[in-house]
């Protein structure tokens, strides 16, 4: 076990850095920098090139990237040019509604969509093709979409749930909690049926394997060979898939906490690329990294357990 | 893998084309984005309301005869902006498909073709791509050209690609792993000539399915891109900027979303459905999944004529799936203590008739008529609920290939005692029994083996394995489908011999189902001739080999390789019938 | 024999990594000659190397170390251009009927593979070749057109013969060609290999884990064990006189189609395991 969480995070660190230092590289191809953007345009030459060398801005790419490397490692992340705030203090704040949403994502997401990924593969005729539909729904409709449709339902009309805004933890844990039911399922509607689907092809490649058979001719409890025996065996390629639909959360977000007004990484991270402010999108760009590196490492780390191969070996 | 090639009914294979265009989802489907395109190129002429032309005196109206959909919150046309929205749509999600398709064709193709450090290096790649937060990336080409969206679908195209990559990766090496590539290389085609006579046609289909359920993708991420803002620049309609434009008036028309939301999600139903109904014709797997149809349970007819003594008879068992009869009337006698053999070729309804007793036949296929007589017991063999409460206890089973009969996620031990346990002993006496079991069926170091996984174990201890678990509950019948077709000789003799002395220490009845003639004359007492569903022999072992009464049986024998004499021609079924009935078959 | 050998199979080792500095040793210095004309039967059970040997004759697999030579030349690194050339000498029967042909492809197409690398054939020229081809195999003469699925596992196998003989080659390694048909069909394409094998002077591989039906078709019989040649002779003699104890194991084994002469056997290998496990 130990091997795969050293594998997984040696891997990653390329990661890291090939992430970082493509955002980094694409952010200074844009026109101007940030020297000519604080001082105007017209600003006399020598003042800008004054501040460009007092900035670092005049040293070739990659140092300037080993520069806020070296910075990033010792938690410096620099200060965002549009707030003057700290950029660390920026992320870390926004840190915890997105990892609110992604949680509450993953628990909606396994829950329902394995549930109805098992109904859909053993309940064939109209149950099965009524679920089908039904999982076309998350897929078709945009996250945001969706977003406005459960907010004109449920927020507007039915007033069960917040329209907008979030409530921190620490103020009321029943509105912190109700404020974040309509971004997850938004956000989730996608993965579930992902997930549905991918849980369905399992189960439906499993239950045609001869030890399924097997296991009835012994006697065993349908019930015991479905939800015991089957859906462990198809556990496996569905955690393969749980993972690429998690990261792809994490790109949901980013339109849902538009809608929702939610003070997360994601709304940061449009904000962050409107304004130009690229150290703020450099430091959002690694949280989402890191993000994903977890994520992975979990997924590993579900993968070794449940494939007796690798928990042997 | 049955991947693309599906075959008619004259075994020719089906192209993917004709396949799809005779799937009516399909068709709609293909319709639809035919539409959008005979739109946009034509909007000038079609559409009669300008998008931009703004009428503040008929504001958030619903659909009329004037305008189709309605009117927005600066009264423009709706129907009008969706219509020239498609354009850009369109060429985003083109933009983005062209540069994937390239991409991981290439990859793809090149890394499961090739394989060694090539391989590695692109599955690298691909884990790194897919790792990477799209829309992060996205958002940082798009602060860079914030009003152009070709770059941004571009960006994604690159990032897409690796997912569909890894798909027709695997898909090659599925095909490298063919027999007829092998012989192909033998034979002296090129690797270029091999990639393009064997490989490309059969990732054609794979690829078409991966780039609709990616273009399907690129039509969302596209829209999302124009919902923030970007891409494009103002105040051209887009389908994302109608979205944007919905959510500004949810509060008193929130009929906006509708018209907005809803062409983009048939647009992207669209590519979904045409990716699906492809895959559906090879894979089955979003039409309907097998499941067994529920029979109602015939009533029982007690035969007359069964033997005193006999522990198990079959009278008049008939299989049949649809409208093809499988096993025609098979009938026989057992007594505990004796074992029967079910000998026949491939497609001659052994298994299937073995099978209907445990009530295990695979959807679709069904006992027609047939009754089970059991300790004196009568059993219609539609009546699967009872099958099902006789399975472990009264009939056992094992199956042909053993590895895969046992359940890879759990030890031999747990699956062992899994099936002790329905007995309701005590939990102390359940771990013991397990190891009496393995020991019954020779198996050395037991509480090792039982620790042990599937994967841990060869083929011939798997079987004894399943010998040990069809026996936990003490069934006094036990059916081997097969049991040593997969083994090694010296395993088969073992096995055997295993099953030998346990059917008569614990004086069971046998039936085992081989198409192996060695087999039956080693651990039969009786034997039984199938040959396309029929009985056409059937007498005590001695008697079939020396007696043979049936023409075919005795064809058979004589076409034996292990019966003739070394160097002659061997004498072939068909002749041998023609010699002794005067007809062809 | 006393003419020279077609093949000659030098000391060949073959090593499989397994990962973490382990190795499989699939052929253990493995010795063997074939000559024109003749049928090598090789026999084993599963992990005895035998489907190896043919691999790595076969160019599929790279020996670790020693030597193949056919015809006096040495091919056991041989460069792909090579290769692509001997397919013309040396050629192959698979095991499995089914895959060993493209389903999507026409028989007619897949027979014409082996001649693409003559350049001298026009289409024509291999049309007519096909056909003689497909006669000889005792397939009807609109075999061509159609497709592998229209046809059963035994005429399948008919063809994938046509297909190894059609560029008259001179050395065929037949992997288990008959242990995935029934027995009815079995008897047909023995007596095909055998057919040809005389009327077109082929040498044959014939790899089996029966030693029965390997007695039958070879001439001279090979038995691997774990990677090691444990016994060779005249078929005839090492299948009614085995010296080895693993090779006997072999043949006491394989049940004989007779309930009364096996149970004698079965009494005997009873014994023999008896004896055997009171010596260990």
């Amino acid at each position: 076990m130990l091997q795969v969480i050293l594998r997984r995070l040696l891997m990653s660190v390329p990661l890291v850095f090939v992430v970082t230092f493509l955002t980094f590289f694409l952010n200074s191809l844009a026109p101007g920098d940030l020297a000519s953007t604080i001082l105007g345009a017209d600003a006399p030459r020598e003042q800008y090139l004054a501040l460009r060398a007092e900035m670092g801005l005049d040293r070739p790419l990659v140092m300037q990237y080993l520069g806020w490397a070296g910075h990033a490692l010792q938690g410096n992340l620099g200060v965002s040019y549009f707030t003057q705030e700290s950029v660390l203090s920026l992320v870390n704040a926004r840190l915890g509604v997105s990892l609110s949403i992604m949680a509450g994502v993953l628990v909606v997401c396994l829950s329902v969509g394995l549930l109805l990924g098992v109904a859909s593969a053993l309940k064939g005729g109209w149950v099965g093709r009524a679920i089908d539909a039904f999982s076309l729904v998350g897929l078709i409709f945009p996250s945001f979409w969706l977003a406005l449709v459960l907010i004109s339902v449920f927020a507007v009309t039915l007033r069960w749930f917040p329209a907008t805004g979030y409530t921190m933890f620490s103020d009321s844990p029943k509105d912190w909690a109700m404020s974040l039911v309509l971004p997850i399922f938004s956000v989730a509607m996608y993965s579930i049926t992902s997930i549905a689907k991918q849980t369905r092809d399992a189960m439906t490649d499993v239950m045609g394997r001869d030890f399924i058979r097997a296991l009835r001719a012994c006697g065993l409890p349908e019930r015991s060979v479905i939800w015991k025996h089957a859906l462990r065996n198809a556990a496996l390629p569905v955690v393969t898939v749980l993972g690429l639909v998690m990261i792809g959360a994490i790109s949901g977000t980013v339109f849902v906490e538009r809608v929702f007004v939610l003070p997360g990484l994601g709304s940061l991270a449009v904000s962050a690329a409107l304004n130009k402010d690229i150290l703020l999108l450099q430091g959002v760009t690694l949280y989402f990294t890191l993000m994903t590196v977890a994520i992975n490492l979990l997924v590993d780390l579900s993968y070794g357990w449940l494939n007796p191969k690798v928990r042997v070996s | 893998m049955s991947a693309v090639v599906s075959v008619s009914s004259q075994g020719q294979p089906v192209g993917f084309v004709r396949r799809l265009l005779s799937r009516p989802l399909a068709v709609l489907a293909l319709v639809w984005l035919i539409l959008l395109v005979v739109l946009a190129i034509g909007a000038p002429v079609l559409v009669s309301l300008d998008p931009l032309d703004q009428d503040l005196l008929a504001i958030k109206q619903l659909p009329s005869a004037a305008h189709w959909l309605g009117t927005d919150a600066l009264g423009r046309d709706v129907f009008s902006r969706t219509v020239y929205g498609i354009t850009v749509t369109l060429t985003g999600v083109l933009e983005a498909v062209l540069i994937s398709a390239f991409l991981s064709i290439g990859l793809g193709v090149s890394a499961g073709y090739f394989g060694g450090r090539w391989d590695r290096w692109v599955q690298q790649y691909v884990s790194l791509v897919q790792s990477l937060p799209t829309m992060l990336i996205l958002l940082a080409v798009l602060s860079l050209f914030g009003q152009d969206m070709l770059p941004a679908m571009v960006t994604l195209g690159i990032m897409g690609s690796a997912g569909v990559s890894r798909v027709l990766r695997s898909v090659t090496l599925a095909v490298r792993e063919e027999l007829y590539i092998a012989a192909a290389r033998i034979s002296g085609l090129s690797d270029v000539h091999i990639i393009v006579r064997h490989v490309l046609p059969r990732i054609a289909g794979p690829v078409i399915v991966q780039l609709s359920l990616f273009s399907a993708i690129a039509v969302i991420v596209q829209t999302g891109i124009s919902f923030l803002g970007l891409g494009v620049a103002p105040p051209a309609p887009t389908w994302g900027s109608s979205i944007y434009e919905a959510a500004a008036s949810l509060n008193d028309f929130p009929w906006l979303l509708v018209p907005s939301g809803g062409v983009v999600a048939l647009t992207v139903l669209a590519f979904g459905l045409l990716g699906d109904s492809l895959r559906d014709a090879s894979t089955e797997s979003w039409s309907r999944p097998a499941v067994r149809q529920k029979v109602q349970a015939r009533q029982a007819v007690k035969p007359t004529d069964i033997p005193a003594g006999s522990l198990l008879s079959m009278r008049d068992v008939c299989i049949a799936a649809g409208e093809r009869t499988l096993v025609h009337g098979v009938s026989f006698d057992l007594k505990q203590g004796e074992t029967l053999g079910i000998v026949g070729e491939s497609g001659s309804g052994k298994t299937l008739t073995s099978l209907s007793l445990m009530g295990l036949l695979s959807p679709g296929v069904n006992v027609t008529s047939g009754t089970a007589v059991i300790a004196g017991e009568v059993i219609d063999l539609s009546d699967e609920k009872r099958l099902a409460q006789l399975r472990g206890a009264t009939v056992g089973m094992i199956f042909q290939e053993p590895m895969a009969a046992l359940d890879p996620c759990f030890t031999i031990g747990h699956q062992l005692a899994e099936v002790i346990r329905l007995q309701n002993l005590p939990e102390t006496q359940v771990q013991a029994k397990v190891i009496e079991l393995l020991e019954q069926v020779k198996i050395p170091n037991a509480r090792d083996v039982a620790a042990r996984y599937p994967h841990q174990i060869s083929g011939g201890m798997a079987q004894r394995v399943g010998i040990a678990r069809a026996l936990a509950s003490e069934p006094k019948i036990l059916l081997a489908d097969e049991p040593t077709t997969a083994l090694d000789v010296t395993v088969q003799a073992e096995i055997l011999a295993l099953l030998r002395s346990l059917g008569q220490s614990r004086q069971m009845a046998v039936v085992l189902v081989t198409h192996d003639w060695g087999v039956v004359a080693d651990i039969c007492d009786r034997a039984m001739v199938l040959r396309h569903g029929k009985v056409l022999e059937s007498a005590t072992v001695v008697d079939l080999f020396h007696r043979p009464q049936h023409p075919y049986t005795r064809a058979l024998l004589a076409a034996n390789p292990h019966s003739a004499k070394p160097g002659d021609v061997l004498p072939t079924v068909d002749e041998q019938l023609m010699k002794m009935t005067g007809d062809a078959t | 024999m006393s003419t020279k050998p077609l093949l000659q199979v030098q000391d060949v080792r073959v090593d499989f990594a397994q990962g973490k500095g382990q190795v499989f040793q699939a052929l253990k210095g493995v010795s063997l000659d074939i000559h024109p004309g003749e049928t090598v039967g090789l026999v084993g059970e599963s992990g005895s190397g035998k489907t190896t040997m043919g691999r790595v004759i076969l160019g599929l697999t790279e020996a670790t170390s020693g030597q193949i030579l056919f015809d006096g030349e040495d091919i056991t690194h041989a460069s792909r251009a090579r290769r692509r050339t001997l397919g013309r000498d040396i050629q192959v029967v698979f095991q499995d009927p089914y895959g060993s042909l493209n389903p999507a492809r026409t028989v007619g197409d897949t027979l014409a593979e082996p001649l693409l690398s003559d350049k001298s054939l026009s289409p024509q020229d291999r049309a007519q070749r096909i056909a003689e081809v497909l006669q000889r195999v005792g397939m009807p003469v609109d075999t061509a057109q159609r497709y592998p699925g229209q046809f059963s596992g035994g005429q399948r196998q008919r063809i994938a013969i046509a297909r190894a003989v059609i560029a008259k080659p001179r050395l065929i390694v037949c992997d288990e060609p008959v242990s995935a048909l029934d027995l009815s069909v079995q008897a047909q394409v023995l007596n095909l290999l055998k057919e040809l094998q005389q009327s077109m002077g082929l040498a044959m591989l014939f790899i089996s884990h029966d030693l029965t039906v390997v007695r039958h078709v070879s001439h001279r019989t090979v038995v691997l064990y774990r990677g090691d040649i444990v016994e060779q002779g005249g078929a005839g003699q090492v299948h009614d006189h085995p010296q080895h104890p693993y090779t006997r194991a072999l043949l006491a084994a394989a049940p004989v189609p007779d309930p009364l002469i096996q149970r004698e056997r079965r009494a005997r290998f009873d014994l023999a395991r008896q004896a055997l496990a009171a010596v260990a």
